[in-house]
């Protein structure tokens, strides 16, 4: 049996390759891992079937030499990703039953690569939220803990079933998605990197889109090494997707040589926000100090238009939310409302809506619905539009003075109680994404690193914001900054 | 800018999600809310700004106008809650 809380995507790749493990005998331990870890509600379906004959798969290919990188390792995949003939549901109650005929990309991409799928991963409905509480399959526990006590955690969101899988040994890895801070917020809450790359960087194709030009996929992993392999395989141009862009990808892993001398970090002074525990502040401080520790120059810098991202991107979402969520009409796929006699198409439509739509989904729509409505799409989503312009002149200015990385807190908080945002107004639950939102505004690259613990024993983390299609330099960033903070907590095991 | 019942009514029909009578007000009230946070976005000076239409400057890919895709109506029909010889089937649209 192999110590599933030790192994990495880089250590598990090496020991295939050397002979001393087999895909398939690492899969079935995941399998079995899964089996038992039914209460943390992480995976919405098991695929045991399909990795087994994955990983042997891969067996017969890294016996054969040449195997690609991600060749044999078992993943989990967010039930945002479509993946033919199963269940993907976004989380959500209308796409009751759908299993789509065709595979995303980025899936494509990773079972070529010889990854294998362990099953669909849980999330917040159509990934608008920011706890797992909006998903119709129930909320996805945190393997973390408060010290002793026994109330569950939530693991983040939307991608909290990634997040979950991950930090509890589920899974080597895990796909996420990120339009406000989907990926970097619940891997900040569950002490794991993820990574949410520069916009086009990875496909779209196949993906249930929320809010198509802020979404991203990247990977969730336990280390920026393992970030590195991962993002490689899920990156690349997609002529299916028409905002995919067509660059190369660069070797990440080769990036990581640790050495960050001379590298400008900036410290934005609008990432100081009021209520902010004082933990947090003094782990970014020791973030910044150990990056100059290890060479770097830190630099104060200003982004002014910081404050206003949060309700821009409360209009740009939902509005392209609602466009993109209208195809779900209970005729082409999922759940179909009954009507009665004398009821017609209008009412079919209208009820299958109201009964496949969570309350925060409908919420979304409905907003997306009015700034979009005559009348109002000048006063809301033209100067929604028009504030993230400023947002992302933002960053180019400090980009074009020098900066190399912006680093700042991942999240205001660490994980809370399931349930104990309840009865908060929505808008409280949205400030979660408060230091995540600019980069999707601004379609930047960002990078979540596990950097300490709180008092309670939660896990905190740091944010690393690189330059368009500086990943690389970004992720090695991150990974001198891994190597600084050493780490290497892991939650007790009750489940 | 505060909703009203009336407007709540209006949004909920654009948006097609069948609201109750009793959950308009406490829908409009919702929604009050959300709009009120961003009200914000009225102290930004944004004089001269152009709207961002796209995030990364990149021409758009062009291609043959060609069919390239399709040819299995029973692959697009497979999830659909009903149909009949081929085809999506909804309530009678027209009398």
């Amino acid at each position: 049996m192999t110590d599933l809380s030790k192994i990495t995507i880089a250590s598990a790749r090496d020991a295939m390759r050397a002979g001393e493990l087999t895909s398939v005998e690492l899969t079935q331990n995941y399998l079995d891992a899964i089996d038992a870890a039914d209460t943390l509600n992480a995976f919405s379906t098991k695929t045991p079937e399909k990795a087994l004959a994955q990983a042997a798969a891969a067996d017969v290919r890294i016996q054969a030499g040449d195997a690609p990188d991600m060749c044999g390792i078992p993943l989990g995949i967010k039930d945002l990703f479509c993946t033919e003939d199963i269940q993907t549901q976004a989380g959500s109650h209308i796409l009751d039953g759908f299993k789509p005929k065709y595979e995303s990309t980025i899936t494509t991409q990773l079972w070529d690569a010889g990854s294998v799928m362990l099953g669909k991963l849980n999330m917040d409905e159509f990934a608008m939220g920011s706890s797992n509480e909006t998903s119709y399959y129930g909320p996805v526990t945190s393997p973390w803990r408060r010290g002793n006590e026994e109330t569950r955690l939530t693991p983040g969101g939307s991608s909290g079933g990634s997040a979950s899988a991950v930090s509890a040994d589920l899974c080597l890895g895990a796909t996420g998605t990120d339009t406000g801070g989907s990926i970097r917020q619940p891997a900040a809450f569950t002490g794991i990197v993820g990574v949410k790359p520069t916009y086009g960087r990875c496909s779209r194709w196949g993906v249930v889109a929320f809010a198509s030009s802020l979404d991203q996929a990247g990977p969730m992993v336990k280390t920026v090494r393992d970030s590195a392999i991962m993002l490689e395989a899920m990156s690349g141009h997609d002529p299916k997707d028409s905002t995919s862009a067509d660059l190369a990808v660069p070797n990440f892993e080769a990036a990581l040589t640790g050495d960050i001398r001379g590298k400008k970090i900036g410290i934005p002074k609008e990432y100081r926000v009021d209520g902010m525990p004082e933990e947090i502040e003094a782990l970014w401080h020791e973030g910044a100090e150990k990056l100059k520790a290890a060479g770097a120059e830190i630099v104060d810098i200003s982004l002014p238009h910081t404050k206003y991202a949060l309700p821009a991107y409360y209009v740009i979402a939902p509005a392209e939310a609602s466009s993109n969520l209208s195809r779900y009409d209970g005729v082409k796929y999922g759940h179909r409302a009954k009507i009665n006699a004398g009821e017609g198409i209008d009412e079919m439509y209208s009820r299958t809506r109201a009964e496949g739509f969570g309350p925060e989904v409908q919420r979304r729509v409905m907003i997306g619905a009015y700034v979009l409505s005559a009348g109002f799409y000048d006063a809301y989503y033209i100067r929604a539009q028009k504030v993230r312009t400023l947002i992302k002149q933002d960053f180019e200015n400090v980009f074009a003075d020098g900066i190399d990385q912006i680093l700042t807190p991942a999240t205001p908080s660490a994980a809370f109680g399931l349930g104990e945002m309840k009865d908060a107004d929505p808008i409280k639950m949205y400030l979660n994404d408060v230091f995540t939102v600019t980069v999707n505004l601004a379609g930047l690259p960002g990078v979540s690193v596990p950097a300490g613990l709180d008092h309670q024993g939660l896990p905190l983390g740091l944010q690393l914001i690189g330059q368009p299609w500086g990943e690389a330099d970004m992720l090695n960033t991150a990974y001198a900054l891994e190597q600084a903070s050493g780490f290497d907590a892991k939650p007790a095991k009750w489940w | 800018m505060s909703i009203d019942k009336e407007t709540a009514r209006k949004v909920a029909h654009l948006a097609r999600i069948e609201v109750a009578e009793e959950a308009l007000e406490p829908l409009a009230g919702a929604l009050s809310n959300i709009l009120d946070f961003m009200e914000q976005l009225n102290e930004v000076d944004i004089d001269g700004v152009e709207p961002m239409t796209s995030v990364t400057p990149m021409d758009l890919k062009k291609r043959e106008d060609v069919v390239s895709d399709g040819g299995y109506p029973e692959r697009i029909l497979a999830n659909a809650p009903d149909t009949r010889e081929g085809f999506f089937a909804v309530p009678k649209v027209v009398e």
